[in-house]
């Protein structure tokens, strides 16, 4: 058998679609995510029903969609509302099954800071801020997200909580009558993370070549392993050549840790 | 009654310095050509509000136009970071107020329905509330769980752009409608720009497509291609190339300038641009046709 290689960046994005479940309503989100949908609606998932925030229902876009208001992503779709009623009618309400998130920094308790490094009011790094994900990862059912393993990525604490996971422990979010399960699942280069009783995410599984040390190594906060540690399934040529050859023939997202 | 102009006119006659304007569409019909030329008036001390600021409010932040920017998402989307508005917010040389997409939505629409303000349910993401004065959190008065509210937004001026509209300003929009709507019934004054100036009858043909009313607009401009780089479902697709460009464009102040110098103030109106922009990116940007059903109204 030949060996099968791909990027860092490819490596998570087919282990993120491969969590979506065939029937799935799911909140898009731009870049990487965006292709993790596209490419389990095109594999194992084909009744996934794809929710763009811009107000797009039930897109089947014919090209990768560079934004998330692309115009491929309207022709044929289901519905086209308006901003007001994708995120009450739907989100809000709730409508929405999975929130597939990106973001700049995650800590243990699965908080994502997409909004800024070193202090608000005078930003080192002014990063762009919430768009849908403060709602998304409040109100749909289930919410993953997909970054790098390092260290900076992945602080003990977010110095700015962008988008909430479980806050300071499970519980949190049960106070606040948060109607969604929080963030289940986090994809990296390395493995993948899920929430334990306290809302803390441990390591669940490592991509085959990976280890234990390398997650920890890269982890900013003092990673538990989980009990069993699963090996993810190989990458798969048909996978690679769903990315490459249809949704992202120019590399964008593909190229590189992503 | 006719509000046919020229959008210079509308420009130079219903936008201030120092007013509040929401330059609506998310992605999608975003009004390119109005921001160009509020440029090229030299509107100062603006508040620029947008749910993304897009590249569209790089432009005019780059050119001065701007004090302030209201915001949810400042990306250049697909492609990374918007840097004039990020470098400019780093250095502390523009105010900001932020939300979340949601949060800047729904104030929208208290604006648009003449509320106060709106409430929405808590998202445990409390860190926004604590910087941001003006997201609140209220008791729900019928004994359920505090909800967060943010206050109405009346922008002094909307400016909607439209795929086509008749000479009193009724207007048919189509595709990712965002917040065109909230944002028309929201502003104090309304500028319309379209693809296209239809009779009348065409707007009665389809009634429930009709978005924004004539009442509520002041000015009619009719400026094909208005949404360049962004589109017009149906008209003319999206220049992804161009916004991956400005990126490039963007990383210094001196290609900005050049950027802005040659097709901002070095073009008379909308018409010099695209006819610059010539017949290669025409042809890239064109779009196959593809009609919806017809639907039956019934003759009554």
């Amino acid at each position: 058998m030949t060996e099968i290689k791909y990027s860092p960046a490819e490596l998570m994005i087919v282990n993120a679609a491969r969590l979506l479940k065939d029937g799935d309503v799911v909140f898009v989100g731009v870049g990487q995510p965006n292709l993790a949908c596209n490419l389990a609606k095109r594999t194992h998932a084909p009744n996934l029903v794809m929710i763009y925030e811009a107000g797009v229902i039930g897109a089947e876009p014919a090209r990768l969609p560079l934004s998330i208001g692309d115009p491929t992503l309207v022709s044929g779709a289901l519905s086209v509302v308006s901003m007001y009623d994708i995120f009450s009618n739907y989100l809000q309400r709730g409508n929405v099954d999975v929130g597939f998130m990106g973001g700049a920094q995650i800590d243990k308790y699965g908080n994502i800071n997409a909004t800024v490094i070193g202090g608000y009011d005078h930003p080192k790094v002014r990063l762009p801020g919430s768009g849908g994900s403060q709602e998304i990862a409040a109100w749909a059912n289930r919410c993953y997200i997909m970054t790098p393993h390092q260290k900076r990525r992945f602080p003990e604490r977010v110095e700015f909580i962008t988008s909430a996971g479980y806050i300071d422990g499970r519980g949190a979010r049960e106070a606040r009558g948060l109607r969604g399960r929080g963030m289940v699942g986090v994809v990296t280069d390395v493995g993948m993370m899920e929430p334990d009783e306290a809302g803390e995410m441990n390591l669940v599984a490592l991509h085959p070549g990976k280890t234990i040390e390398e997650a920890k190594a890269n982890t900013g906060w003092d990673l538990k392993i989980a009990a069993e540690v699963k090996t993810t399934e190989q990458v798969t040529k048909k996978e690679l050549k769903i990315l490459r050859d249809q949704l992202d023939p120019r590399g964008i997202y593909l190229k590189g840790g992503g | 009654m006719p509000k046919l102009m020229p959008l210079k006119k509308a420009i130079s006659e219903f936008v201030n310095d120092g007013d509040v304007l929401y330059a609506a569409g998310f992605t999608h019909l975003i009004p390119f050509a109005a921001g160009h030329e509020i440029i090229r008036q030299g509107k100062k001390g603006l508040t620029l509000a947008r749910a993304t600021p897009d590249l569209i409010y790089d432009q005019m932040v780059a050119a001065g136009c701007a004090k302030k920017v209201i915001f949810s998402y400042m990306g250049n989307p697909g492609v990374g970071s918007l840097r004039i508005v990020r470098v400019a917010l780093e250095q502390g040389r523009l105010e900001w107020e932020e939300f979340s997409h949601f949060g800047m939505i729904t104030r929208l629409q208290a604006g648009a329905s003449g509320l106060p303000f709106l409430p929405m349910n808590q998202t445990g993401a409390e860190d926004l509330e604590k910087v941001n004065p003006l997201i609140k959190r209220i008791a729900d008065p019928y004994g359920g769980r505090d909800v967060i509210v943010v206050p109405a937004l009346n922008p002094d001026v909307a400016i909607v752009h439209v795929q086509r509209a008749d000479k009193n300003g009724n207007a048919h929009l189509w595709g990712i409608i965002g917040e065109q709507k909230e944002a028309a019934f929201a502003a104090r004054k309304v500028i319309l720009t379209a693809e296209e100036i239809v009779d009348e009858s065409v707007i009665r043909s389809d009634p429930n497509r009709t978005m924004i009313p004539a009442n509520i607009v002041d000015a009619v401009c009719h400026v094909p291609f208005a949404s360049h780089p962004s589109y017009s479902q149906g008209y003319y697709d999206r220049d992804n190339e161009f916004y991956l460009a400005w990126d490039r464009i963007s990383e210094s102040e001196e290609s900005v300038k050049k950027y802005l110098d040659e097709w901002v103030h070095g073009v008379k109106d909308r018409n010099a641009y695209w006819k610059k922009l010539g017949g290669k990116t025409h042809k890239r940007l064109k779009v196959k046709a593809s009609y919806s059903e017809k639907i039956n109204y019934g003759k009554y």
